[in-house]
């Protein structure tokens, strides 16, 4: 493969909970060392996107290829063992285990690769002297950025982050946001899931913008206006229809 | 002789009583810690370990009768690992047959509890029809299971004492070791706490599953060979036994592993010790052992240590 070929696509999925269609015919790819956003608004079907590219719904159409190989019908931890982790929305760390217990499970099922618990200090300093503390300890920032370790140490090819940034003070979420350019030097494809907007535009060299699952905008963000992305964000105004048209 | 005189020896029957309950305990425990189920067929996981060892032991050594001494402590080890063998295997199977394909078609909590009863059905009648010669039957005697090695202040205690409590505590110091260290310790615990999230961490949820029935059914098996060389036993020996290590596992915080031993070996302890107090009698034993269950629920509804796989809260 070449570089810059792209390692994760889904093509023209179509996800329903039940009766609800939460996602229609989304397709995306992404690419080694790319870093690719979605947003929208609450509900927009931002999570059930990222949970079907890490297998925990099953798509009613469509396909999801990884490397060339497709995954559509992959358990989810088939898929880490192929290089998909996702970091999911509200973190979900194992609270009752420490830090150091949280990134052996999440290293154990893996990938081999460079990215070690050591790794993960390098990024993240602290963590090396709360290694033996229980997570639910730790303050919600803290989470966050164990949750990600936890992913990273499975050596993903596509890491998926799912909203890294709900729940906390923005400083805070500037730190996380700061080091994610670290990880595409390795090659890693990261696609983020935001609500906020400008945060997700400011790191992102594509994106792609989910209005009630459906794709109502997608490029690069230096292609649109803040209000383009904005009306495509909300459902109003002309973006849409100059997009669409 | 006075109650106050009797207490070592009711504290050693205590803690024998005790440490099978706690064994068979584990079991319902770790299944509901990463299910939510009740595995109400796991008392005849425990029944099948002691009909397994039993024939594995006759086998070695027929009706026991010159048995040499130095081979007493073999056939033990002989027996503890047919039935965990055994214990392990029916357990495996119960998943594979009466859960795995439930939990496929995403069936209601209530049909798994009616599978788990049928199965127990199941494994108890069949066991009846298969080896009712045996019924009432003990163990070959292969050893005087009765002879007194020590003596603690008024108790005296017998081999059978000491087999029992010592391999109750090794199995439970290797489960807390395996639960609290090991990977596959690890998963079982992510299995129990987040299982969706444990899968997007690559573990195997039906593999974890199956292990930790594995697990049960082992020490189950292994609790089943300890009874059978203390007392004597039937195809129905795995209701009386299973209904009191499920309230052993509730009394500790069903799904808490310590919670399960705790529970296990309190239990035995409360109906060693205060039925003989005088004026209440031996007759009252069940009733003693579920009061103490209900009040303490009434206390500390989730149990002594709380819901929660791993280490104690
Ligand atoms: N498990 C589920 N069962 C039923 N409906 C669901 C489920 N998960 C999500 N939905 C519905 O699907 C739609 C999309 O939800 P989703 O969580 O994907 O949105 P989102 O873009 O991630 O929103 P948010 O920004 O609030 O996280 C919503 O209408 C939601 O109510
Ligand atoms: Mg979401």
């Amino acid at each position: 493969m070449n570089a810059g070929d792209p390692i994760l696509v889904a093509d023209k999925l179509t996800i329903r909970h039940g009766q609800l269609t939460a996602v229609h015919d989304v397709s995306l790819s992404v690419a080694g060392g790319e870093l690719f956003a979605v947003v929208g608004a609450n509900g927009a079907g931002k999570s059930t996107l990222l949970r079907t590219l890490a297998g925990l719904h099953k798509p009613t159409a469509g396909t999801i290829t990884l490397a060339g190989e497709d995954i559509t019908r992959l358990s989810p931890d088939r898929r880490v063992r192929r290089g998909i982790s996702l970091v999911p929305e509200g973190r979900r760390l194992f609270l009752s285990m420490t830090v150091e217990e949280n990134l052996l499970v999440g290293g154990a099922n893996g990938r081999p690769g460079s990215w070690t618990a050591d790794r993960v200090f390098e990024l993240f300093p602290w963590m090396r002297s709360r290694y033996k503390e229980q997570t639910a300890h730790l303050s919600g920032g803290e989470q966050q950025v164990v949750a990600i370790g936890r992913a990273l140490v499975a050596n993903p090819r596509v890491l998926l982050l799912d909203e890294i940034s709900l729940g906390l003070a923005p400083v805070v979420v500037k730190r996380i946001y700061e080091t994610l350019p670290a990880l595409l030097g390795t090659d890693m494809a990261v696609l983020v899931v935001e609500q906020d907007v400008a945060q997700a535009m400011r790191v992102a060299g594509r994106f792609q913008c989910l209005l009630e699952g459906r794709t109502t905008l997608e490029g690069k963000p230096s292609d649109y206006t803040a209000e383009q992305v904005e009306a495509a964000y909300f459902g109003f105004g002309s973006a849409v229809e100059s997009w669409s048209g | 002789m006075h109650y106050i005189h009797q207490i070592p020896a009711y504290v050693l029957l205590g803690l024998t009583r005790g440490s099978m309950y706690a064994l068979i305990a584990l079991g319902y425990t770790l299944v509901y810690g990463v299910l939510q189920l009740l595995n109400f067929a796991h008392s005849e996981v425990f029944m099948s370990g002691a009909f397994g060892s039993y024939i594995v032991v006759h086998a070695v050594v027929g009706d026991g009768k010159g048995t040499p001494s130095w081979a007493v402590p073999l056939v033990i080890v002989i027996g503890l690992l047919s039935g965990a063998v055994t214990g392990a295997s029916v357990a495996w199977t119960l998943e594979r047959v009466a859960y795995r394909t439930l939990r496929r078609r995403g069936a209601p909590k209530l049909a798994f509890l009616i599978s788990a009863i049928g199965a127990s059905f199941f494994l108890s009648q069949l066991a009846g029809k298969l080896f009712n010669r045996f019924r009432g039957n003990g163990f070959p005697k292969y050893f005087d299971q009765n002879r007194q090695v020590l003596r603690i202040s008024t108790a005296r205690v017998q081999v059978f004492e000491v087999v029992i409590i010592l391999t109750a505590v090794i199995m439970m110091i290797f489960l807390d070791r395996l639960v609290a260290q090991t990977k596959l310790g690890r998963s079982i615990r992510a299995v129990a706490e987040d299982a969706p999230t444990a899968a997007l961490m690559g573990i195997d949820i039906d593999r974890t599953i199956s292990r930790t029935f594995v697990i049960g059914g082992a020490l189950a098996g292994a609790a089943g060979f300890l009874f059978g060389t203390a007392f004597s036993f039937s195809n129905t020996v795995g209701f009386d036994q299973g209904t009191k290590a499920f309230a052993a596992a509730v009394l500790g915080g069903i799904g808490n592993i310590r919670g399960a031993m705790m529970g296990g070996l309190l239990l035995g302890l409360v109906e060693a010790l205060v039925p003989p107090i005088p004026h209440i009698g031996i007759q009252w034993t069940d009733v003693v052992a579920f009061v103490v269950l209900v009040m303490v629920l009434i206390f500390r509804p989730t149990g002594l240590l709380g819901e929660r796989l791993g280490r104690a809260a």
